[in-house]
């Protein structure tokens, strides 16, 4: 298929979009009169926070918002034709072959029963493609075009069988299987590790190299940096914000977009706040002062691990090294951040510190007593020394049980004698991490991401500990309620000497938040160092690679943007 | 439908809207719903106030006056002995409803024994306890309810039993798997997390969330209890005939089937009228609890 359309022309507009769901008398506008052009090679980025309506106005270019939507727009046209009133069949035959979707879970969004291959010829048989043969042999090539390797063996797997970035690239190859002029990716790198996510933008951007239009819907403003010709910065259904991608990412003019830039922690965000500090002072009381236990004059580590070994019997009956020689130490009042990609061994790692999991070699010392090597009975009251933060917080609670009910339950034993004094203690900490309150009778269910983490957060602060293992504890987060919580975690710190073992794989948010970082690949420990010398001087290949892989945000220097 | 028109009764016991019913949930109900709650509660005060509903007696033989078909004397018709059909229904009540919450208390009771006993104990005990469950599954529910009945004589207590233990191993392996994915969950993590002892954590979060989808299944067990007792009566394998009891009364009536219908039509219509409404209310409350956040 040839694309007859001089760059002038426009590919695809759309104006004053607009799109609510539900029923007449309490529709709810999602998207509010969205405009915007899209010429043949260029790249559109949508972004956004969630509920800022960028998938839906992404959807609704493809007739996919669901049953109960109703779109209206003063003019939507691909390829000069109006795809207003646009029946089922008629959005059919638009679907592939004039606009590729792709979606962000490439394992919810292939048939989990179906080869890919089978799943990528679907397309090209829906839209009468060639033979059988012939569509087998484009699967093949298709799949080699995105760089799967063994094309031909991958094309028989079940998607399971796959990584998650080889089956976002099945996802894409399905997408650009009928070489359509315009490609809608939706979040297409959010569940990818970073050098699994340069591949994936790479292949997105030989695609809008050969002409095809991209439309990018993202949250991450350094992967929109380095992809978009054009950003439209989107919030509350409307677009706030639209201009060249040079210029909104560096002199954003909307106070929004600004917000949203400084939220994205960085390089050079470090020892700064990220969002706007709070009314009050969050903190009343004076910092204890850090209680660390002292060891032939020197202060002992919070927590000191020691070639930690942990294998897994898989399946398969091969035995796997999750763990492999791990080392660390944590001083009072640090932030050591533990960085790498899915399976290298983070979440493991954070467990055997937790004692949560039995290390099959090593072991881990709290506050300079023995932890992991003793018995769970002797451990259990020196539980309230470690907290621990997850990164869902609303699996972490009771879901029967108020927030009043799940911090009540997380104060040490005897603490506190009267009802009166744990009510108070818990008002205390409701306010330290900055919740109303009206939160106490809340459900879990009932708040907000941000809140359930601050409640997560108020739990872990409950018992007083000195560390508190904070396992990927934003990255379920929009950036700018990543930003709070992250200040929140800062300003915490500050107040009461707490360590913290933070477990990240942003690059971003290991710098910003740590003092030292510890690089794990295939449960080894690739590199240790001040974060500082980490990200700005690392010595070893394996960092060199992630941080080469990592999308940056290039921006003019903070104070001059604060002063804009 | 005219087994269940005595309307002037229901006064009496009508639904108080406590204080717990809000106004969202007065509001979110449907007239099955509604219908359905009232037919459960004119059975309930069936069992516990016969008389108020049907002052005759429901063993009065009166032959005079038998095989009836219904009139304004005898609403439902009467039997062979001339005894009221309406009258014996409604004092047959407390004998099904009993049997039926009777058997699915001891179900419940021996599959929260076993569920726990499975999920919380284990590899060994796991595996001991699940084959146990299993030999017991294998076996259909009728035949081992039949086994029970003649092995122990028929009575109302041998068909609790019978019925009870059948039943029970399908709640068992529920609540085995409502155990595990609880024990598995991040709360239960959490808890250890901040040094809770293992007795606490089963107390506080295992035993009330495992235990949470089974309100709904009680429910729909009560009305499926009924039902097979009801069939076990029919086998003749129930209560002694002349006593009134829904399944007993079908089988009674099996023999005058084809000159008096409303033998059979009735009795049937009860059981299944009570079982649906049961199952009813059961369905909503499913929705209610499970659909939705915790209230």
């Amino acid at each position: 298929m040839s694309i007859q359309l001089d760059q002038s022309r426009d590919l695809l507009r759309v104006e004053n979009l607009r799109v609510a769901f539900g029923p007449p008398k309490q529709r709810r506008e999602v998207v509010e009169g969205v405009s915007f052009t899209l010429a043949a090679g260029r790249c559109l980025a949508i972004v956004g926070e969630s509920g800022s309506g960028k998938s839906v106005t992404a959807r609704s270019l493809v007739g996919l918002t669901g049953g109960d939507a109703h779109v209206s727009a003063d003019a939507l046209a691909f390829e000069g034709r109006s795809l207003l009133g646009l029946r089922d069949r008629g959005w059919r035959a638009l679907r592939g072959k004039g606009v590729g979707f792709v979606l962000q879970d490439a394992l919810v969004s292939l048939d989990q029963l179906r080869p890919v291959g089978k799943e990528i010829a679907e397309g090209l048989r829906l839209h009468r493609w060639g033979t059988r043969e012939t569509r087998r042999a484009r699967v093949v090539e298709l799949l080699t075009q995105v760089g799967v390797p063994e094309p031909e063996l991958r094309a028989r797997q079940l998607p399971h069988e796959l990584s998650g970035g080889l089956r976002q690239r099945a996802l894409i190859a399905a997408a650009i299987a009928l070489d359509p002029p315009l490609i809608i990716a939706d979040e297409p790198t959010t569940a990818l590790d970073v050098t699994v996510q340069a591949q994936v933008l790479d292949l997105l951007a030989q695609t809008k190299e050969r002409g095809t239009a991209l439309i990018l819907i993202s949250h991450d403003l350094a992967v929109v940096a380095r992809m978009a010709d054009e950003v439209a910065v989107m919030r509350a259904g409307e677009i706030v914000e639209r201009g060249p991608a040079s210029e909104v990412l560096a002199r954003p003019r909307h106070a929004y977009t600004r917000a949203l830039l400084d939220a994205v922690p960085s390089t050079h965000s470090k020892g700064t706040r990220l969002s706007p500090a709070p009314p009050s002072p969050l903190i009343r009381e004076p910092a204890p002062a850090a209680a660390a236990p002292v060891r032939d004059g020197a202060r002992v580590p919070v927590l000191e691990a020691t070639g930690l070994v942990k294998r897994y019997r898989g399946p398969d009956g091969i035995t796997r090294t999750v763990v492999d020689d791990v080392s660390f130490e944590l001083a009072a009042g640090e932030t050591l951040g533990v960085v790498g990609e899915s399976g290298s061994g983070k979440t493991t790692t954070a467990r055997i510190a937790l004692a949560l999991t039995e290390p099959d070699g090593g072991q881990v010392l709290l506050n300079g007593g023995p932890w992991t090597a003793v018995p769970e009975r002797r451990r259990r009251a020196r539980r309230r020394q470690i907290g621990v933060v997850y990164q869902d917080p609303l699996s972490s609670f009771d879901p029967r049980w108020s927030v009043e009910r799940i911090l009540l339950d997380a104060l040490p034993e005897g603490g506190y004698p009267g009802a009166a004094q744990r009510r108070a203690r818990i008002g205390e900490l409701l306010e330290q991490v900055g919740l109303e309150h009206e939160h106490r009778d809340r459900r879990p269910l009932q708040l907000s991401g941000g809140q359930r983490q601050r409640v997560a957060i108020a739990r872990a602060l409950a018992p007083e500990p000195s560390v508190i293992v904070c396992d990927e504890p934003v990255s379920a987060l929009d950036v700018s309620i990543q930003a709070q919580v992250l200040d929140l975690l800062t300003d915490l710190q500050a107040a009461l000497g707490l360590s913290y073992l933070f477990i990240s794989h942003d690059l971003g948010v290991i710098h910003h938040m740590s003092d030292r970082v510890l690089v794990l690949n295939d449960g080894k420990v690739v590199e240790q160092g001040t974060a500082d010398e980490i990200f700005f001087s690392p010595r070893q290949p394996y960092t060199q690679q992630l941080l080469a892989a990592l999308p940056t945000l290039a921006r003019e220097p903070r104070d001059l943007a604060e002063v804009g | 439908m005219s087994a269940i028109q005595p309307s002037p009764a229901l006064p009496v016991g009508g639904p108080a809207p406590s204080a717990a019913v809000t106004a969202a949930w007065v509001r979110s109900l449907r007239p099955g719903v509604i219908l359905a709650s009232l037919v459960v509660l004119f059975f309930v005060l069936a069992a516990i106030a016969p008389a108020l509903l049907a002052p005759r007696d429901p063993l009065a033989i009166d032959l005079a006056a038998s095989l009836r078909a219904p009139s304004a004397g005898h609403v439902l018709g009467t039997d062979q002995s001339g005894r009221d059909v309406y009258t014996r229904i409604v004092h047959g009540a407390r004998q099904s409803l009993l049997i039926g919450v009777g058997a699915t208390a001891l179900a419940m009771a021996v599959a929260i024994a076993l569920g726990f006993l499975s999920g919380l104990g284990g590899r060994l005990v796991d595996g001991l306890v699940s084959r146990f469950v299993e030999v017991l599954f294998s076996f259909p529910v009728l035949m081992l309810s039949l086994l029970f009945v003649t092995v122990f004589g028929p009575s109302a207590t041998t068909e609790i039993v019978a019925v009870g233990i059948s039943s029970a191993p399908g709640y068992a392996r529920m609540i085995r798997g409502q155990v595990l994915s609880v024990r598995g969950s991040g709360y239960v993590e959490a808890a250890r997390a901040l040094g809770h002892s293992y007795p606490r954590v089963i107390r506080r979060h295992v035993f009330p969330n495992a235990m949470r989808p089974l309100v709904v299944v009680v429910t729909l067990g009560v009305g499926q209890s009924i039902v097979w007792a009801a069939g076990l009566a029919f086998l003749g394998l129930g209560v002694a005939p002349p006593a009134p009891e829904w399944g007993a009364m079908l089988d009674a009536g099996r023999n005058y089937v084809t000159h008096a219908w409303w033998l059979e039509i009735f009795p049937g219509l009860a059981i299944v009228l009570f079982a649906l409404s049961v199952t009813t209310i059961g369905r909503y409350l499913q929705q209610r609890l499970e659909g939705g956040p915790a209230r």
